[in-house]
């Protein structure tokens, strides 16, 4: 296989999940904004959209004041956004098209009939009330990609690859959510107050990383506390948006990649160390260290991998 | 000449009676509701939009990417038809890689005085880099797309001779695809002669003329300029249907003389690159310096025996349309034999002659560029208005060696679905050719229409359709 062809793949997956994280994100914005506050917009919501996407300083130097408007616009159809809805559906589509030989069919019309269809909307239809529609189906456009994924693509090298640029971005949102309001989940936060400020930040974060239903399941109480939501999305496996799990995948398809070329690379331990730090670690670790660390170290390291792994074999 | 032209219509005669390849078809097209043939058309652009099968428009900003318009009622050749169209088609190419030969060798065409030396030596599209080079098998051209038009019964001309790197038979492929799903009872009705082993026959060619044929397994790739390229398309689907690797310039490096492609893992030598990207484009090193779409070093390793391009740099020479006039002598001087296909009579807009009786009919004639392609700066006479005929021949008289004119022709027209129900439209046909161990024509190739009611220009940039083009079989 081309490493054009390899990076191709990595980089198609990495963008449609990229697409469906921006829109989860402009999601729960939506709701908080209604919810915790009865219909009055609160900068804030829109705000930790705009953070956890890494998209704030750009919007700050394009827009300015924060409002539903704006970061929708921005994060939905900016064309000069490399975050918004928009450019990674089109860069999913590049990176598809510019392996149109490697990936089937049924996976190609998922994606160019997103991208068809999300061009045929006018971002001007899209207002505040038909957001959650719009978003909704996004949603679902990336679940019918990673379905087709799973269910036709051939589970040879190029199967490991777009496993590979999945997961290393949906590790790379996870931790950035967690991080833009990491003193929320901070164990004192259990402690002091009434809670009910917290209680929308924490729901906010699990419906950010999809977990919110989930996580009732997870913690049979039921009850949500800073510590059990933080071990939920970083270290426990069955939680599909955790740390943990990310790595447990990437550490897989590392190791399935390892054996199909019968060559163990550097990126290949890189993940395998992640993963192993990640199972051995406890949440009480996790905070004596600092939280805020923890997840710095995480997102560089999380970067490293994806370098080597572009390295070990020959992305262009 | 001004009103309506007379044309041949290939479905019926001058009584109106469907001629005998037609019969079926028509009757069928008659035994069906008004609003059949435009449901089948939506259906198709949805089936079509959904595969990505798009062609990208120079020039126009907001649709980078187009559907051509498909024509759902297929145009039909008997057996017999086909039979002399690729008599006349396998000579002309065996005749053109000849010329090719002979002109970056010994040039005895020259010397017998056939052809001028200038139109060679001073010519573009003459590589001195490839003289004295022999390609394997002494083949040069081995993909053509031969342009066909036809003005009566028995009456076929050769338009163009594309030898460079003709595009479109991915459109062959997909149009019969898609009649297939459509209209498979049409199938039952008819013997129509298969065209799906063009991948096969296209793999075989490349094969076949790989540098080092005792090698049991030669690596092949298809070399695209890249996604944004108008063909790009037909590049993936190539590389797909025939199982080989679709490669840009920068997956692609020499070493020693040797070319190789970037794996995830170690480099693998490539023998045979079918390219699609220009002869200017396809080495920075020997050709334009600045070019980012090529491989540095790949004509040496090419002169060097140590791979196959395909088609050979400087082909262009044989589909000039400075030297198209010649291909008739061109035909006799290399295989001894009469042209089977006629070409049509062309002026060359460099001699005075030839100029002065242009300018005195530019109404009636049609004049193109000599380098020109795609339909883009050329004057139809009886279609043009009398402000684009003064323009134009402006643009005439400052440059005539730019130009060649050749007379109107009555193209040929077939049935076509348009608004008002089915109409005859006219059209060309492109048959696809290879060349290697041996030459491979694949029954019918590409019918390109003109949508719109007497216009002659099929080009799809300038609003041209396809259509299905069947072979009967006897």
């Amino acid at each position: 296989m081309l490493g054009r062809t390899a990076s191709s793949l990595f980089w198609m997956s990495r963008y449609h999940e990229r697409a469906m994280n921006t829109a989860k994100l402009l999601e729960v914005a939506y709701r908080t904004a209604i919810v915790a506050h009865g219909g009055q917009d609160s900068e804030d919501d829109w705000r930790f959209a705009l953070l956890c996407a890494g998209c704030a300083f750009g919007y700050q130097e394009k827009i300015g004041d924060v409002s539903p408007k704006g970061v929708i616009s921005y994060m939905v159809f900016d064309k000069e956004n490399p975050s918004s809805v928009r450019v990674c559906l089109e860069t999913a589509r590049n990176n598809a098209r510019a392996v149109r030989t490697s990936i089937t069919s049924e996976l190609w019309e998922a994606i160019n009939t997103t991208w068809i269809e999300f061009m045929d909307t006018s971002p001007q239809s899209i207002t505040r009330d038909r957001l959650p529609e719009f978003l909704s189906w996004i949603s679902q456009r990336s679940h019918l990609f990673r379905g087709a994924l799973l269910n036709t693509l051939l589970r040879d090298d190029g199967y490991f690859f777009s496993q590979l640029g999945n997961f290393v971005e949906r590790a790379d949102n996870t931790a950035r959510v967690l991080n833009t309001q990491y003193w929320v989940l901070l164990p004192d936060n259990d402690v002091i107050g009434d809670g009910s400020m917290d209680r929308y930040q924490w729901t906010g974060i699990l419906r950010a990383l999809s977990g919110h239903r989930s996580y009732r399941f997870a913690y049979p109480d039921a009850k949500l506390t800073a510590f059990n939501i933080a071990e939920f999305l970083i270290l426990r496996r069955e939680m599909p948006r955790s740390l943990a799990h990310c790595y447990e995948w990437i550490s897989g398809s590392a190791n399935d990649l390892g054996l199909f070329y019968g060559e163990k690379l550097p990126s290949l331990t890189m993940a395998d160390q992640i993963s192993d730090d990640l199972a051995n670690t406890e949440m009480q670790d996790i905070y004596h260290n600092g939280l805020h660390d923890f997840l710095n170290d995480f997102i560089i390291q999380n970067n490293n991998f994806a370098g080597q792994l572009s390295k070990d074999y020959n992305f262009a | 000449m001004s009103g309506e032209r007379t044309f041949f219509n290939e479905m019926l005669d001058d009584a109106g009676n469907s001629r005998p390849a037609y019969a079926k078809l028509d009757s069928w097209l008659a035994s069906k509701p008004p609003n059949f043939l435009k449901k089948k058309n939506r259906e198709a652009e949805t089936i079509f939009r959904r595969l990505g099968i798009t062609f990208a428009v120079y020039g126009s900003s907001q649709a980078t990417e187009r559907l051509i318009p498909f024509d759902p009622i297929p145009r039909i050749l008997s057996a017999s038809e086909w039979r002399r169209l690729s008599a006349g088609i396998d000579q002309r190419v065996r005749a053109l890689n000849a010329f090719l030969h002979d002109i970056y060798h010994r040039q005895e065409i020259i010397r017998a005085g056939r052809i001028p030396a200038d139109l060679i030596m001073q010519n573009e599209a003459f590589l001195p880099e490839m003289v004295g080079f022999t390609p394997a098998r002494k083949v040069y051209a081995h993909i053509i797309g031969t342009d066909l038009v036809r003005v009566g019964e028995d009456d076929f001309y050769v338009l163009e001779d594309n030898t460079r790197t003709p595009s479109g038979v991915s459109y062959m492929m997909e149009n019969r695809e898609t009649m297939m799903r459509m209209f498979p009872e049409l199938f039952e009705l008819h013997r129509v002669a298969p065209v799906e082993h063009y991948p096969d026959s296209l793999r075989q060619t490349l094969e076949s003329v790989g540098p080092d044929q005792s090698k049991s397994n030669q690596t092949v790739v298809v070399l695209t300029p890249g996604i944004y390229n108008s063909a790009y398309f037909e590049h993936a689907f190539l590389a797909d249907s025939m199982g080989v690797e679709l490669v840009e310039g920068r997956d692609l490096f020499v070493d020693e003389g040797k070319v190789f492609m970037r794996t995830t893992r170690k480099p693998k030598q490539v023998d045979v690159i079918y390219r699609r990207i220009d002869d200017a484009f396809l080495d920075p090193l020997t050709f334009q310096p600045e070019s980012m779409l090529g491989v540095p070093g790949l004509f040496d390793a090419y002169r060097a025996g140590n791979v196959t391009i395909c088609n050979a740099p400087g082909t262009g020479i044989a589909d000039d349309k400075a030297i198209y006039a010649y291909v008739p002598d061109i035909i006799e001087f290399y295989t001894g034999q009469k042209p089977i296909l006629k070409n049509v009579p062309t002026w060359n807009c460099s001699r005075p002659d030839d100029l002065a009786y242009v300018l005195d009919n530019l109404e009636d004639i049609v004049v193109k560029e000599v380098h020109g392609s795609g339909g883009y700066g050329m004057l139809i006479g009886p279609t043009a208005s009398k402000k684009e005929i003064a323009d134009f021949r402006k643009v005439l008289e400052s440059n005539p060696s730019n130009y060649i004119a050749q007379p109107t022709l009555a193209l040929s027209a077939c049935p076509t679905h348009v608004a008002s129900g089915v109409a005859p439209r006219h059209v060309d046909l492109r048959p696809y050719v290879l060349i290697g161990d041996q030459v491979r024509i694949t029954p019918g190739g590409l019918t390109r229409v003109a949508l719109k009611k007497g216009s002659l220009v099929v080009n799809s940039s300038q609003g041209g359709g396809t259509k299905d083009t069947w072979v009967l079989e006897d």
